[in-house]
């Protein structure tokens, strides 16, 4: 009933359009004279708008931003990622002024006459050069960086963890003592075993399912990802770190984690993003938030999408290995 | 043909015509009623996302049994979400614009009484036309239309189990996009045909005026991977009623294990994205031939660089199917591909830079006629080097990995593909529209609709970069489950601002493209002083186009201001007609 109140409304608009338009002028069509006049210098004020709100994005919204990367590998990513945001950042503030400069300064005008420049190869040869040579040596980096996030050397000897998804939740499974994951596959999920685990499997036995991750900081963490239902993303956006996670096979990601939980509360730029949160939640009388490390979901997966997380939490190696030694087997879990 | 004697009756004027300027104002008049319910849907879930948790009658009326006292469902959130993707993407910026301008101009700018086959042409638009009414329904289907996002990858397009939408919704959505696939491959083989073969004496192929370049580069990708996409919605038809396995396997799904075994999900990323990729260029490319052949005419100004804008249409559409893999650099694929999709990736920035280089410099010491079209033609340049410059970001597999799927994502892809190709379209419309109609839009509503239009544009999706920036996924219902987006909110809340006065700045669109339809000024043969052949036809159409003889051409399309040593006007006005033969010694451009 509603939508039929909204579409008569609709229709009372175009009405009330309909009638407008016989009190106006529609023989003003062609752009004249006073209109690039005018139009020109709106082009000006448009050029100072968006000079303006670009600013103050790159500006004020410094604040909310992620940190600064939370792995290792992180690092390269943080740095391409400055270099290219300088690069864009400064052709786009160039171009946009050509552009609207440009529409202003040659507004038309009947005793105006147009330069007839058709051509130019030198121009063209340097503006393709340029942009060439340019995007060669970013391409140049982004391999050597992307080479670096995505090849585990096996003399890295990483730990070796599971991250397992289905609607709507993630869990995890620690390799345990021999480092090495027993199989899995869905037609092994029954009762408690929620992730499918071969438990004829030798090297399963050892293994630790849990709903929380915890990372020892300094060393590398290999993450083999499954979903046992449609696709999901295990997305790590502290530690630039991002794999899907795909029925019918194994996805893999490392990172070696640089800053303990403990360690990234304390920087600044943390604690200004958390403090800006937390204006904002005492406002609306809301519990205050404590920084953490978060895992989401980042394919959409179904209704919960938006509702899919694991908290990590990283320490110090010997505390990793105490939580780790507390955590019960498979072994002792399922049998 | 023009002596035929067609007894035309209003059936076969309006409805069943043959004629490709009468089956453009189909196109034009079906994408924008399919523009206003694509349109619509992003105020909704806008709303969704701005004030999750209030209550908007609005939601109420419109959204039936999918929403709760006013708060939509997440089923139906993920629904709008897809549908307005599709919509968009598929129905308003592929059809309404390429069927439109294609349809209206190529016959007419090249020279030729119609399309090569009328009768071909005619089908495209009716099962353009069929595919919409399907998509329309699916929206009623009780447990809602296709949920899967508008990439729909499977196992979750596959899964009623894994959303209600992809039950009788998702079949609907595949059945509406196969017959949408044969409409454009009848709508692109017809393009690719005439501009071969029915070009008026003196068109040469390098005589072509740059929306002719862009139509014809762009039917023929078209031609190249819809049937990709074909393909991929066969199979997955295939996988959902046929219990075949090709993008399943090892599915565990409400307590039970399905049958599926040994297919892939990343399979289909692949060939969806084989379209996906070049799909982009589908919509851009015209909008970019539009806007060279209306900068060029308002500025009074040959176009900067011809042979090189060709030549970065043919380069941009040759890279353009050999980089579907960026979308997949978390995919699981092979690390080494990545590789290999982030150098061709980045590589397309060199021909974007040039085109961008040489619209500026067609801008510089021009006599800029500052008529809407125009406008919204540089509003295309800009918004096209603000979201074509962090495609630097997202092609580069190291940082893709970051920003992949956030909202860093969907500014870019809304501002350099979205907005730029509606700005085209929008002055594609202002351009032509008396070609279309005879008659002309009035230039006060064109200048408001512009100015808000770019405003609002900008409002909505600059800030949008930095909350992807934040680290915030897309298509996330609510975000209120992470205290960690809390200081988001408030940027969420301008944006949907924002997008309502640039939703209802497009009624001043829709008020005056229906207005001057009817009550417009009465148009001249040649408003803007074009020097292109469409404008050497009547202003009242006829079919066949021109009453005698087709005219010979002797010239480029972007003779304007010629000026002799003297700085005079070699032809004593600031345009030279295609049509002119040249005068002794002069020299060709």
């Amino acid at each position: 009933m509603l939508a039929l109140f909204y579409i008569f409304i609709a229709v009372a608009i175009g009405v009330s359009f309909w009638q407008i338009t016989r009190i106006m002028n529609l023989r003003s069509v062609i752009a004249t004279d006073k209109d690039n006049e005018t139009q020109g210098k709106l082009a000006l004020g448009f050029l100072a708008f968006l000079y303006a709100m670009m600013i103050y994005c790159l500006i004020a919204m410094n604040v909310i931003m992620l940190p600064e990367a939370a792995s290792f590998e992180g690092e390269h990513d943080d740095n391409l990622f400055n270099i290219t945001f300088w690069l864009i950042g400064i052709v786009q503030f160039a171009m946009q002024f050509l552009i609207f400069f440009f529409t202003y300064k040659y507004r038309g005008n009947k005793n105006n006459k147009a330069l007839f420049y058709a051509d130019s190869h030198k121009l063209e040869l340097i503006w393709t050069t340029i942009p060439a040579v340019t995007i060669v040596l970013l391409i140049g980096y982004g391999l050597w960086a992307w080479n670096n996030i995505m090849y585990v050397g096996s003399e890295e000897d990483p730990i070796v963890i599971e991250v397992y998804s289905q609607q709507f939740r993630w869990d995890a499974r620690y390799a345990g003592e021999d480092n090495q994951l027993g199989l899995g596959n869905v037609n092994y999920i029954k009762g408690i075993n929620t992730m499918g685990v071969d438990m004829s499997d030798p090297s399963a036995q050892d293994d630790k399912q849990v709903t929380e991750l915890y990372l020892p900081k300094g060393k590398k963490v290999l993450f083999k990802f499954r979903s046992q239902d449609v696709l999901h993303s295990a997305y790590m956006p502290h530690f630039r770190a991002q794999m899907n996670c795909v029925p019918g096979m194994v996805t893999q990601f490392a990172y070696t984690p640089k800053y303990t939980t403990a360690e990234m509360r304390e920087k600044d730029e943390v604690k200004a993003k958390v403090e800006g949160i937390n204006k904002i939640r005492r406002a609306k009388g809301e519990d205050p938030y404590e920084f953490d490390y978060l895992l989401l979901c980042n394919k959409i997966c179904g209704a919960s999408h938006y509702n899919m997380q694991m908290k990590i939490t990283v320490v110090e190696e010997e505390e990793y290995n105490k939580w780790l030694s507390e955590q019960k087997t498979l072994a002792q879990v399922i049998k | 043909m023009s002596d035929h004697h067609h007894k035309e009756t209003f059936v076969t004027k309006y409805i069943f015509s043959q004629d490709h300027k009468m089956i453009s104002k189909q196109f034009l008049v079906t994408g924008i009623f399919m523009g206003i319910i694509g349109g619509f849907m992003s105020m909704l879930f806008r709303l969704q996302i701005a004030w999750p948790d209030t209550s908007f009658s609005i939601v109420e009326a419109f959204l039936g049994n999918h929403q709760t006292d006013g708060i939509m469902d997440p089923d139906m959130y993920l629904a709008l979400v897809t549908i307005h993707g599709t919509i968009m993407v598929f129905f308003v910026l592929t059809a309404g614009l390429s069927g439109t301008f294609s349809n209206l101009l190529i016959p007419l700018q090249i020279g030729a009484r119609d399309m090569a086959s009328g009768f071909l042409n005619m089908v495209s638009y009716w099962l353009f036309f069929l595919s919409s009414v399907i998509m329309i329904i699916s929206l009623f289907v009780e447990a809602g239309p296709a949920s899967a996002g508008w990439t729909i990858y499977p196992p979750l397009s596959a899964l009623p189990q894994a959303i209600p939408g992809s039950g009788t919704g998702m079949t609907l959505w595949l059945v509406s996009m196969a017959i949408f696939i044969a409409s454009s491959l009848m709508g692109s083989l017809n393009y690719i045909v005439t501009i071969l073969n029915l070009r008026t004496k003196g068109m040469k192929m390098t005589r072509l005026p740059l929306t002719m370049w862009a139509f014809f580069i762009t039917a023929i990708i078209g031609v190249i991977s819809f049937p990709v996409l074909l393909s991929a919605a066969l199979l997955l038809i295939f996988d959902r009623s046929f219990g075949t396995s090709f993008y399943l396997s090892d599915i565990f799904i409400s307590g039970e294990v399905l049958h599926y075994q040994g297919g892939s999900p990343v399979l289909f990323e692949h060939l969806f994205w084989f379209l996906g990729h070049p799909e982009v260029y589908i919509i851009l490319l015209p909008a970019l031939g539009i806007s060279s052949e209306v900068i060029s005419t308002n500025a009074r100004k040959p176009i900067f660089g011809y042979r090189a804008m060709v030549g970065s249409i043919m380069a941009i559409a040759f890279l353009s199917t050999i980089v579907w893999g960026h979308h997949m650099f978390v995919s699981g694929m092979n690390p080494f591909l990545g590789s290999v999709f982030t150098f061709t990736t980045v590589l397309i920035a060199i021909p974007s830079a040039v085109k961008a280089f040489n619209y500026v410099t067609t801008l510089w010491k021009g006599n800029l006629q500052l008529n809407p079209a125009m406008l919204f033609s540089i509003g295309l340049v800009s918004t096209f080097v603000t979201g074509g410059l962090t495609g630097l970001v997202l092609g580069d597999s190291a940082l893709d990995i970051n920003v992949h799927d956030t909202y860093f994502v969907v500014a870019h892809f809304h501002l350099v593909m979205g907005v730029s190709a509606l700005l085209g379209m929008f002055a594609g419309v202002y351009h032509w529209f008396p070609k279309m109609y005879g008659r002309m839009m009035n230039k006060a509503l064109g200048y408001w609709h512009f100015w808000l239009t770019i405003i609002t544009a900008y409002g909505v999706f600059f800030p949008m970069h930095f909350i992807g920036l934040a680290g915030l996924p897309r298509r996330y219902y609510t975000n209120t489950n992470f205290p960690m987006f809390d200081d988001l909110a408030d940027i969420n809340v301008f944006m949907t601002v924002m997008a309502i006065i640039g939703g209802a700045a497009q009624l001043i669109f829709i008020a005056n493209f229906f207005i001057s339809m009817y009550r417009g000024q009465k148009a001249t043969q040649n408003p803007w002083k074009s020097n292109t052949i469409e404008w050497t036809t009547p202003v009242e159409h006829i079919h066949g186009n021109w009453p005698g003889a087709i005219p010979e051409v002797h010239r480029w399309a972007y003779d304007y201001s010629k000026t002799d040593e003297n700085g005079e006007y070699v032809h004593g006005q600031d345009f030279v007609p295609q049509t002119v033969p040249l005068l002794d010694g002069e020299e060709p451009s």
